[in-house]
């Protein structure tokens, strides 16, 4: 299959009074085409950075793009001049982000915020905009979407906020669509529905997915393929079968041991991942999970892990897997 | 089975917007919490939990209804009396970032509570106490005088727990106290709150969304929608045999992280969105999104009735 986007060795640190975060170190991960890949991990984790990074929606300074390559349909992202990043934005990736509130235009009527796209990209005129622009409405489920053109966003609740966002998104019918955290404002009946309506989407226009989240039943029920990051690397990837039924990072098993599920047994408790993430201002020198690890052995202080290939689709950096350790484990 | 520390009878709490417009944010809540136990409330944003908690602590005063704590009905009592019920019933609230005042240091946050009270006897008294519950949920005693600002999510949230827990409370109600913390640190704030239940015999009202992280800590679960309990039972029972047409649609709702429960899975998926608190359905409040509501439903509001022993709900059809 091949890869509409690859992000190869991104860095991408922000210069602070206290000295440089290097939020993202060292990220590499591919996306199909037609394909949802979920990127977990908690806050500081460096997921949102990344995302935010392949749109170019984070100033700099004060982020700095220190390496890397951002491969998008053939070019590079991370050469392309604002004003070229400008005409992609919104036309071949769109992006959806948490608070459907704080990214609508309060004071602009939701229809020109779905039609401004079309007629900057696709030269529509005001006319034909407007009739795609209702069209993407009622695409997206909004009843009377005629008269839901002309309202403001206040008039619409948090579950159809986002729908009008997916509809603005995919207006232009990008072939990648981020979604940063795109139902965690919302109800868990409002969430299934908005889910629906992407899954929907992708089907309809073959669109491939970024779905960044926290929340790994979401990640099961929507993704193909999962890259689980944590302090600013990636630590884990493979299918969702692969990351949920053999999970072969300790952070990744750590994550799945410490959600409660609601088939599991009562009284069995939790298994939490003691301790917090590193600072990334001074990032540890080897793995950046090995403080919290409790598997962890001398040289995952010291030295960086390497990339274990597990399967054509399965990768984990982590000294257990190198041939090494299984052999020390099993003397 | 032990005796109810907490019985709430036909509990209301309205807003008066003006011009009006009343908002019914509970309704008649009847339900009692044994000593000892875990009682969950779950329901989406509006439904009425965070109220509910609220007007049971009196932080609301209550429309109509009576609360009972250990037999004595706590709406009617003067603030002098009030006050020493408030050291049996403390509140650890959602925002640790927002719930800490953060020109105070830690001991002053924990003190506080015990100088409202006059439990802090000497300064050196009150200095040790502060330790001892830093220690006790798990914080370095030796952070007492930092400042909320130098601590993380889940430590603030330690820090909120410790100030609930300075008075000696027989009673807590957490109002989403994990809702913002990630989920690697979720579980260790969960597994605290159940240790300090078995070391103290602490009585909890667990509000939250989350339903599988409820159904984990709760002994019985309580569904609201729209200001009132639609169910409640045993919190086994209320995930293995729902009863409400909402519970259903709620619990299928909720994604299991695991793609092969995925793959196999009905979803019910609610058409339309939460009505009004201020201009509510006739009859049942779900009866606008319930897949088998009939007329009967726009007619007569559906009583919380036992459907089977210690199961309650509110649907004529369940």
């Amino acid at each position: 299959m091949q890869p509409i986007l690859q992000v190869k060795d991104l860095q991408v640190s922000f210069q602070v009074r206290g000295g440089e975060v290097k939020a993202v170190r060292g990220v590499n991960f591919e996306v199909g085409k037609g394909e949802a890949v979920a990127i977990v991990g908690e806050s500081g984790s460096g997921k949102s950075v990344t995302a935010q990074t392949i749109m170019r929606l984070i100033p700099s300074p004060p982020s700095i793009i220190k390496s890397g390559e951002i491969i998008f349909q053939g070019n590079d992202l991370t050469r392309k001049t604002d004003k070229e990043m400008e005409a992609i934005r919104g036309k071949d990736i769109g992006m959806i982000f948490q608070d459907p509130m704080t990214s609508l235009n309060p004071t602009i009527k939701v229809g020109k915020q779905i039609t401004e796209g079309l007629i900057k990209h696709q030269n529509l005129s005001a006319k034909e905009a407007k009739e795609q622009g209702i069209e993407m409405l009622k695409l997206v489920g909004i009843p009377n979407a005629e008269s839901r053109f002309n309202q403001y966003p206040h008039e619409f609740s948090g579950g159809m906020r986002q729908r009008v966002m997916i509809a603005i998104a995919l207006a232009c019918r990008p072939s990648l669509l981020i979604a940063d955290e795109p139902t965690t404002a919302l109800d868990v009946t409002i969430q299934a529905q908005i889910l629906n309506v992407m899954k929907d989407m992708q089907k309809k226009f073959g669109t491939s997915i970024i779905l960044i989240t926290h929340d790994l039943g979401v990640v099961a029920d929507m993704c193909d393929r999962v890259v689980v990051m944590y302090a600013g690397k990636v630590v884990e990837t493979g299918t969702k079968w692969e990351i949920f039924q053999n999970p072969q990072h300790p952070y990744t098993r750590g994550l799945l041991r410490s959600m409660p599920r609601l088939d599991q047994k009562k009284n069995e408790k939790l298994i939490p991942i003691i301790g917090t993430p590193p600072d990334l201002i001074k990032p540890p020198a080897g793995c950046g999970f090995c403080a919290r690890c409790d598997e962890a052995m001398r040289i995952c202080e010291q030295v960086d892990p390497e990339v274990t290939q597990l399967s054509d689709t399965h990768m984990s950096r982590c000294w257990l897997l190198h041939p090494m350790a299984q052999e020390v484990k099993s003397s | 089975m032990s005796k109810n520390l907490i019985e709430v009878e036909g509990l209301s709490k309205h807003f008066d917007l003006g011009k009006g417009r009343i908002l019914k944010a509970v309704s008649d809540l009847n339900f009692q919490i044994r000593e000892g136990e875990t009682l969950g409330m779950v329901g989406e944003s509006g439904c009425g939990k965070s109220t509910a908690g609220r007007t049971i602590l009196r932080l609301y005063e209550p429309t109509a209804g009576a609360v009972r704590f250990n037999g004595t009905d706590i709406t009617k009592l003067s603030g002098g009396k009030m006050k020493a019920f408030r050291r049996d019933m403390q509140m650890i609230f959602q925002d640790p970032y927002a719930s800490l005042n953060p020109r105070f240091t830690v001991t002053d946050i924990i003190g506080e509570a015990l100088d409202i009270h006059n439990m802090a006897g000497s300064r050196a008294e009150r200095k040790k106490r502060v330790e001892e519950l830093l220690d006790m949920v798990g914080l370095n005693p030796d952070h007492a005088t930092r400042y909320p600002h130098e601590f993380s999510g889940g430590q603030r949230q330690r820090i909120g727990i410790a100030r609930a827990l300075a008075v000696n409370p027989k009673f807590i109600i957490a109002d989403e106290p994990i809702s913002a913390l990630d989920v690697s640190i979720q579980a260790q704030v969960v597994n605290l709150l159940q240790d300090l239940q078995g070391r103290l015999g602490l009585t909890y009202l667990f509000i939250a969304h989350d339903l599988s992280m409820v159904k984990h800590i709760s002994d019985r679960v309580a569904v609201m929608y729209l200001g009132k309990m639609v169910e409640l039972a045993d919190s086994e029972e209320l995930y293995a045999n729902p009863r409400h047409p909402y519970t259903q649609a709620l619990l299928s709702a909720i994604p299991v992280p695991d793609p092969e429960v995925e793959a196999n899975k009905e979803r019910i998926v609610l058409k339309g969105e939460l009505p009004s608190p201020i201009n509510p359905p006739s009859g049942c409040p779900f009866r606008t999104r319930c897949p088998i509501a009939t007329e009967k439903c726009a007619l007569e509001v559906p009583a919380l009735v036992e459907v089977q022993k210690g199961h309650f709900a509110a649907c004529h059809y369940a």
